[in-house]
């Protein structure tokens, strides 16, 4: 008895294996990494005056800065989103949600990047309400009030856009939803680095979207399993 | 019936008029010259009208107590001497009170109001908007930059609407969630509002302003003892109105020194 159980078992789990694999995308082994940075003198950042917050506030040991313009050591930016946006091979939304915080009345991350129709879920994790409002313009736009301890607000934009996100209750809380139509993208760190993987041969266009600046193109063609490396720079101005 | 009626209703007026007298619940103490006016003010209108309303409750209850209970109802055909010079003797007390209150009010009202702020007064913009204040000092140059509504960006921190690109006095404008100022200087405020009309109210201050979109609205006010106060808005605003607030932060000259110089690094 015992054994047929796990006979079907294995049947059961060889069978939904080779549904995923039919399923998936032709995946590649190319990538296309690099490295974003700016020229010129990017704007000073300003503090944020969270005063009347207490429960914000308290959570932050040195003020909390705008992040219009997020720069590293060697003149990298931070939060830039780059993306396959002509070229990449079509695949489906996937199932697993991305995740946003409201911490310490700030967007966590400041720049979310998403594909089109994957769920997207909202948390609270303040001590005070947030009122959630991504200004959405080619999709449906909303807004949707927060008390603390309540759940996760679902979502999803159905078409590709960047969504500037404000809370309708602390106005300095600032970021980006990035609504993008393919699964290779990547949103730079600290040190400006990027890296999109899993690429099959073929001809690409790059888009670099820095939140400020707008955006940046570079045709790369990749040959099977061929890396390559790309850069973007920005021109900043101090104001 | 009636006896009872009369005797709740001069149970109610006493229990009232007692926390009124003993001021149970008033408002904290002013740090302004003319706040201390305003609550003298406060206090003649709460006792000129305390007097009228006491009295008035007193012949509501006697007349209950009086007339009340007659076993037959009936209608009362005549006032202890007549109606019409009751009601004629009530409209000009009345009225007499208002007006002297408004004649002596109204010197307070315009010693704030109307009498310009000294010329050697601190100018701090404010801006109101769902829901935040925030303040603007002119920084170093001790000039304003220019406001360019459609530039406002809250994102960004502009909440003024600046144009530090084409507008070199606004580069050094030092914009903040907070009012600091110092101790016995003039401030004068001008007062402007992004979305809606809003209100700066400042208890300690006796100062309520609403603050209207569109319009720039000065006030002025020199505080005389140093703390930390609340402003708050009491226009009701939207969803966030209870949590629309700053805090106001008198403090000495020296300390004001050193935090403009802070502020401006």
């Amino acid at each position: 008895m015992k054994t047929k159980y796990f006979a079907a078992l294995a049947l059961l789990v060889a069978v939904s294996s080779a549904l995923v694999v039919l399923a998936a995308p032709p995946a590649g082994n190319g990538s296309i990494t690099g490295k974003v940075t700016y020229t010129g003198t990017p704007p000073k950042m300003k503090p944020i005056d969270m005063s009347k917050e207490p429960s914000c506030a308290k959570q932050h040991a040195s003020p909390v800065m705008t992040q219009n313009v997020e720069t590293g050591p060697g003149n990298t930016l931070e939060d830039v989103v780059v993306y396959i946006s002509a070229g990449a091979p079509e695949t489906s939304a996937p199932s697993q949600a991305v995740r946003y915080d409201q911490k310490g009345c700030q967007y966590l991350p400041h720049v979310l990047a998403m594909e089109a129709n994957q769920p997207l879920e909202i948390y609270n994790d303040d001590q005070t309400s947030h009122n959630i409002h991504p200004l959405a313009k080619t999709n449906q736009e909303w807004n949707k009030s927060q008390p603390p301890g309540t759940p996760p607000i679902q979502a999803k934009y159905e078409k590709p856009e960047f969504i500037p996100v404000k809370c309708n209750i602390h106005p300095w809380m600032h970021g980006y939803f990035v609504v993008l139509n393919t699964s290779h993208y990547s949103v730079t760190g600290n040190d400006g680095s990027f890296s999109i993987k899993d690429l099959p041969a073929g001809k690409y266009t790059v888009t670099a979207w820095q939140e400020q600046y707008g955006t940046q193109t570079q045709d790369v063609t990749l040959g099977a399993g061929e890396s390559k490396s790309v850069s973007f720079s920005f021109k900043a101005l101090p104001y | 019936m009636g006896k009872l009626f009369a005797v709740v209703v001069i149970v109610i007026t006493v229990i009232s008029a007692y926390f009124v007298v003993v001021h149970r619940w008033w408002m904290p103490e002013t740090i302004t010259a003319i706040g201390a006016r305003v609550d003298h003010q406060l206090n003649e209108t709460m006792l000129e009208a305390g007097i009228l309303f006491v009295l008035s409750q007193i012949i509501l209850g006697v007349f209950a107590w009086r007339f009340g209970d007659t076993s037959t109802p009936r209608k009362i055909k005549h006032f202890p001497g007549g109606a019409m010079p009751l009601v004629i003797a009530g409209i000009a007390i009345v009225g007499l009170e208002i007006l002297a209150l408004s004649f002596v009010g109204s010197k307070v009202w315009a010693d704030m109001y109307f009498v310009p702020a000294p010329a050697d007064s601190l100018h701090v913009d404010v801006q109101a908007e769902q829901f935040a204040f925030y303040f603007r000092y002119p920084g170093p140059d001790g000039q304003f930059g220019s406001i360019h509504p459609e530039k406002i960006n809250d994102g960004n921190g502009n909440y003024f609407g600046l144009d530090p690109a084409n507008d070199v006095s606004a580069r050094d404008d030092i914009i903040v969630g907070s009012l600091t100022v110092p101790v016995n200087k003039p401030v004068l405020l001008t007062l402007h509002s992004k979305d809606m009309i809003h209100n700066f109210y400042v208890p300690e201050l006796r100062l309520q302003q609403d603050i209207v979109p569109g319009i720039e609205i000065p006030v002025h006010f020199t505080a005389t003892k140093t703390g930390k106060f609340e402003i708050v808005c009491t226009q009701l605003c939207g969803l966030g109105h209870y949590n629309m607030r700053a805090y106001l932060e008198v403090v000495s000259q020296d300390q004001y020194d050193q935090w403009l110089k802070s502020q401006s690094q």
